[in-house]
């Protein structure tokens, strides 16, 4: 039996709250990824070539849109979360640490919505009609 | 002593991936932009610095979900003992092989034509 209080054996151990949802939230990520991965990479390469026009036409197809909006939205919040620990093992600097944790955090949002508004003018734009 | 190398091996083609979405959404944001832009994004990523790095994120990619696969594995408690760790371990290297391998052959097509 131990003499310490609760409250003794708790301090300094870190939050109970919020470390289970990241690492829950890294896998589900990383499950999602493989099938999307996967399709994406395969689909890629069965193009007969990378031009214009046909990469194009590939990504307006509707069933491309959807699966490319999931695959930059589930890529960037798992590289996000993973980029995160990286940083949070190896930064030991504390002011260093959370400035590049927030750059990174910034990063992600800004690569993920330009991705996303990229696919939806791709879906939306008439075809061949200037961006 | 090696799955100490597979475990940091991750964590660097994880980054690696990470840059690499750079390149992705700048693609896509190219292809958006119109012809113009694809053909100066089609320039820059023809270059011969641009294909070693086609080349590593190939590896990477290859890598990382073999590897995944295998901390999913574990996650599910399965596969924790030394002996299955260790083995593991060397189907993921020869999973990467042969992706990577098969990747690269599937991407020549695009590579020789400039693209």
């Amino acid at each position: 039996m131990s003499l310490r209080s609760p409250l003794g054996r708790a301090l300094g151990a870190g939050s109970a709250k919020s470390g289970v949802g990241h690492w829950w939230t890294q896998r589900i990520t990383a499950a999602a990824l493989v099938p999307l991965g996967i399709w994406f990479a395969v689909s890629v390469l069965s193009l007969d070539a990378l031009d214009y026009a046909s990469v194009r036409a590939w990504l307006a197809q509707p069933l491309t849109t959807v699966g490319a909006l999931l695959l930059v939205l589930t890529l960037l919040w798992h590289s996000s979360l993973g980029v995160q620990v990286v940083i949070e093992d190896y930064v030991h600097h504390e002011g260093l640490k959370v400035t590049s944790l927030v750059l990174v955090k910034f990063a992600h949002v800004v690569l993920a919505v330009a991705g996303v508004y990229a696919l939806l003018i791709i879906a939306f734009a008439a075809p061949g009609a200037p961006a | 002593m090696y799955t100490m190398v597979l475990s940091i091996s991750h964590r660097i083609t994880g980054v690696l991936l990470s840059l690499g979405s750079i390149l992705l959404t700048y693609w896509l944001f190219a292809v958006a932009l119109g012809p113009e832009a694809y053909a100066t994004a089609q320039g820059l990523l023809s270059s011969g610095f641009a294909k070693l790095v086609w080349a590593g994120l190939v590896v990477s990619f290859c890598y990382h979900l073999a590897n995944g696969l295998r901390h999913l594995a574990w996650d599910c408690g399965w596969g924790f003992e030394k002996r299955q760790a260790r083995a593991s371990g060397w189907g993921v290297v020869a999973v990467t092989v042969v992706l990577s391998l098969a990747a690269l052959a599937a991407s020549l097509h695009f590579l020789g034509a400039g693209a």
